[in-house]
């Protein structure tokens, strides 16, 4: 990806949150995202004026989620960015109605047994 | 959380059954114990990396506080992801094993159906400190026994009996780099963390009472 402040041979860190201004929380809705939260384009809010503003690393988190469904962990491993990182971009995407963040699903309401006879399924079908 | 909640609310029927649905599913153990190589045999693995925030002494700090007493440390994950269909995937995260990581853990394991833990019956203390985690927490897990080559082979039974495991934990021996190995691997533990679930839920609806 274009525009990295560091580079891979300059050693295992260099500031990767200055591409977020130096802020290491998402802004002020204060989510921090789950690693597999799904984030989707969200196509009523966008319009390209707008995506113009955005910064490269933006941009490029934008068109992974609209090539598919992407969890905050793929994001960070396709964007090759740290996950601190990349949930800072998905906070101000979220803000500026660019992407929707959908919740996992919380431990007390883990799936029916259907689903997970699905999976069951799916993985003995790899 | 302040998350914003785009997703299906517990009565949301007919949107739910839509809905993408992401399971996450943790594989750990002591170092060398076969993780990488186990999420690696069921899935297109990829590295994920994380920033935490260090103190000098090597725990997590605060980000509130001065800049110049915080470090930050690189911790690479193992990642790994399993498509059973079109809104229903598998997330496998391979965690580093050392103690001073124990806080990405603690992220990682909110809302996991469950847990794989590698052991090595050549360093079978290796794995105490997850096999702990894990009964601690209440999170499903079995225990994946990699049959390495030169190593004592011992029955499932010695291996729970040695870690002192509770009644019922799943115990499988396996070899990590054969993927069909490690798909029985996780299709024991997404059964058994079913029948943990259900069990559960079971529990907090309270003992059958009498006659209404
Ligand atoms: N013979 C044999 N070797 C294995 C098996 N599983 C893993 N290995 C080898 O053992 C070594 C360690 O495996 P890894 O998968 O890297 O272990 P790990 O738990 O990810 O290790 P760390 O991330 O360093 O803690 C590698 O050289 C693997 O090829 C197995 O089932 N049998
Ligand atoms: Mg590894």
């Amino acid at each position: 990806m274009e525009g990295h402040w560091y580079d891979a041979e300059a050693g295992p860190l260099v500031r990767p949150y200055a591409m977020t201004g130096g802020r290491t929380r998402p802004g002020p809705h204060g989510a921090r995202f789950d690693l597999i939260a799904l984030v989707v384009v969200d196509r009523s809010g966008t319009d390209t004026a707008d995506e113009a503003l955005l910064g490269p690393e933006h941009r490029a988190l934008l068109g992974l989620c609209r090539a598919q469904t992407q969890s905050v962990a793929e994001l960070a491993a396709d964007a090759d960015l740290p996950v601190g990182v990349v949930r800072v971009l998905l906070g101000d995407l979220l803000e500026g109605g660019h992407v929707k963040v959908s919740r996992p699903v919380p431990p007390a309401r883990l799936p029916d047994e259907r689903i997970l006879r699905e999976v069951i399924e799916g993985l003995r079908a790899l | 959380m302040g998350l914003q909640d785009d997703g299906p609310g517990p009565d949301a029927g007919a949107d739910a059954e839509s809905a993408p649905l992401a399971l996450k599913i943790l594989v750990a153990g002591g170092f060398g114990a076969g993780k990488t190589t186990l999420v690696g045999s069921v899935s297109e693995i990829r590295p994920l990396r994380t920033e935490e925030l260090l103190s000098q002494a090597g725990e997590l700090v605060d980000d509130t506080g001065g800049v110049g007493r915080k470090t930050t440390t690189t911790v690479a994950m193992d990642f790994g992801r399993i498509t059973i269909r079109a809104g229903l995937s598998l997330y496998l995260f391979g965690t580093p094993g050392q103690d001073r990581f124990w806080f990405l853990w603690d992220e990682l394991s909110q809302g996991a159906l469950g847990a794989v833990v590698l052991a090595d019956t050549r360093r079978l203390e290796d794995c105490f400190p997850a096999v702990d985690y894990f009964e601690h927490r209440r999170i499903p897990f079995v225990v994946a026994v990699n049959c390495f080559t030169g190593a004592r082979r011992y029955g499932a039974d010695e291996v729970a009996r040695a870690l002192d495991l509770e009644q019922g934990t799943p115990v499988v021996l396996c070899d990590a780099r054969d993927k069909d190995s490690g798909k029985e691997v996780l299709v024991r533990l997404v059964e058994y963390a079913g029948r943990v679930h259900t069990a559960r839920l079971l529990e907090s609806v309270g003992p059958p009472t009498g006659p209404h």
